[in-house]
């Protein structure tokens, strides 16, 4: 019987090993925000919004899954030289089983150094408030980002994209309606997104610093310019603040790393819950 | 190319294609794949394999699916509902692949699924134009399955699904499900 696959051979594979990178992190942010809002299921302040986060982990995470599958099928076309090049991204404890890179083992083998995702997703749910900002923030840059993924040079990439940006477009909503509801609600939901903000804005930078392989893809055709999308998703951002009563802080300085594997304390927390299955049960199959 | 086999060929994806809509969807068991607008490519081609005990088709088919949300843990199942489906029938050279662009859109399900939808007291999307943007608290008209209102109005934009909304009808009380328009 003919193996099933689960994503079209790409027509047009990324080139070189930056491409694999561009992948990882694209899946990395959507995964890890993913498990992020997981952990309110059950906890949600009421049922339709325990629902709602949930419904959008589930998104990102769907997301992901794609972003993975198309990671790995790029790996294992790989040359023995560029296989070699990317070695560094890839799981150990993978290697020892011998058979083709898959979706699971990106997602569940590699350590905190490997994870190529912004800082934001990775911070603690916090309050609904929080949880609700950061939302905001990631979903307002991911809409950009992804409607310009769309004209990617690369088919799969702008294929994904093109799925996801519906969904995204709930969560933008989703989200801004929330920021509004909250700051422009009781004095105690607006006390609550103000010290959101304070902690949640410093990590908002990131997203619109570009790392090597983000410009090599945006020089090769792939990938998109994140430095671009700032003014807009600034534009979003005060729109939003006014009706919701909040002010844009000034401050410009901006914690950064996530994109070059280096994180924050939070990401090993993340990974040791996420990862726990996978690697006490090593090579397991449902 | 054998146009005898052409001729066998085609109706032998005639054939599949209405196999096809014995493959429900799990969480709405109304609904038909076909119905949904997620089976997107149907080929058959020529291959001497040699069949199960002799009888049955020789034919390859490659069938090709499209998610419709991207996390719905509905479609591993729906890829293996139509393999097994396609196995009751004697089958054994079968291809299940998942196409991700053109992206899959309400638009795509039948006026007969958006039909059945509502007999089991779903509301169906609505044309998408009405209300697929970011902006923000738009109301969006959705008639209530039960007693056809209009007054109705939105619980929560996200539901027990993935691709749905719960709504409530202010004439008739009830609560419902809203197939989002995507």
């Amino acid at each position: 019987m003919i193996e099933e696959k689960n994503s079209d051979t790409p027509k047009f594979p990324l080139r070189g090993t930056g491409g694999l990178a561009y992948v990882l992190q694209l899946a990395d942010n959507a995964l890890i925000l993913g498990q992020r809002n997981a952990e309110w299921c059950g906890h949600g302040p009421v049922l339709e919004q325990d629902i709602a986060i949930t419904n959008i982990s589930l998104d990102l995470i769907g997301q992901a899954r794609y972003l993975y599958q198309y990671a790995a099928t790029l790996y294992n076309g790989f040359s023995v030289e560029e296989q070699h090049a990317v070695n560094a991204l890839l799981p150990r404890p993978w290697k020892a089983f011998n058979r083709e890179l898959q979706e699971d083992d990106l997602g569940m083998l590699r350590e905190e150094r490997q994870f190529l995702n912004l800082l934001i997703t990775e911070l603690p749910k916090g309050d609904w408030a929080q949880t609700t900002l950061r939302q905001f923030f990631f979903s307002a840059f991911q809409y950009l980002q992804y409607t310009q993924l769309q004209n990617s040079t690369d088919e799969q990439l702008a294929a994904i994209a093109e799925k996801s940006l519906n969904e995204v477009a709930y969560h933008l909503r989703w989200s801004s309606e929330g920021v509004i509801r909250l700051g422009d609600g009781t004095e105690e939901s607006n006390r609550r997104i103000t010290a959101a903000l304070e902690e949640l804005w410093m990590f908002t930078g990131e997203m619109f610093a570009p790392v090597a392989f983000e410009t090599q893809a945006v020089q090769e055709g792939y990938g998109v310019d994140v430095a671009s999308l700032k003014e807009s998703w600034l534009n979003r951002v005060t729109t939003v603040f006014e009706e919701a009563t909040l002010t844009v802080p000034k401050n410009t300085w901006a914690q950064s790393g996530g994109k070059e594997g280096k994180h924050t304390e939070h990401l090993g927390y993340l990974l040791t819950e996420m990862q726990y299955l996978q690697r006490t049960y090593p090579n397991a199959v449902w | 190319m054998n146009t005898n086999n052409d001729h066998i060929n085609t109706s032998i994806e005639e054939q599949i294609w209405r196999l096809l809509e014995e493959v429900k969807d799990p969480e709405v068991p109304v609904l038909s794949v076909l119905d949904l607008g997620i089976v997107r490519e149907v080929k058959v081609s020529d291959t001497e394999v040699p069949p199960l005990g002799g009888q049955g088709p020789k034919a390859a088919v490659s069938i090709t699916i499209t998610p419709t949300y991207s996390g719905c843990p509905a479609m591993d199942v729906i890829s293996m509902d139509i393999r097994l489906k396609l196995i009751e029938k004697g089958y054994r050279n079968i291809t299940v692949k998942q196409s991700l662009s053109p992206a899959w859109t309400t638009d795509w399900m039948t006026e007969e699924g958006k039909r059945k939808l509502k007999a089991f007291g779903i509301a169906p999307p609505n044309p998408k134009q009405q209300f697929c943007t970011t902006d923000m608290f738009r109301e969006e008209a959705v008639q209530c399955p039960c007693c056809n209102s209009y007054h109705t109005e939105l619980i929560s934009e996200f539901g027990s699904t993935a691709c749905k909304s719960m709504y409530r009808c202010l004439d008739c009380k009830e609560a419902f499900d809203y197939f989002k328009c995507h």
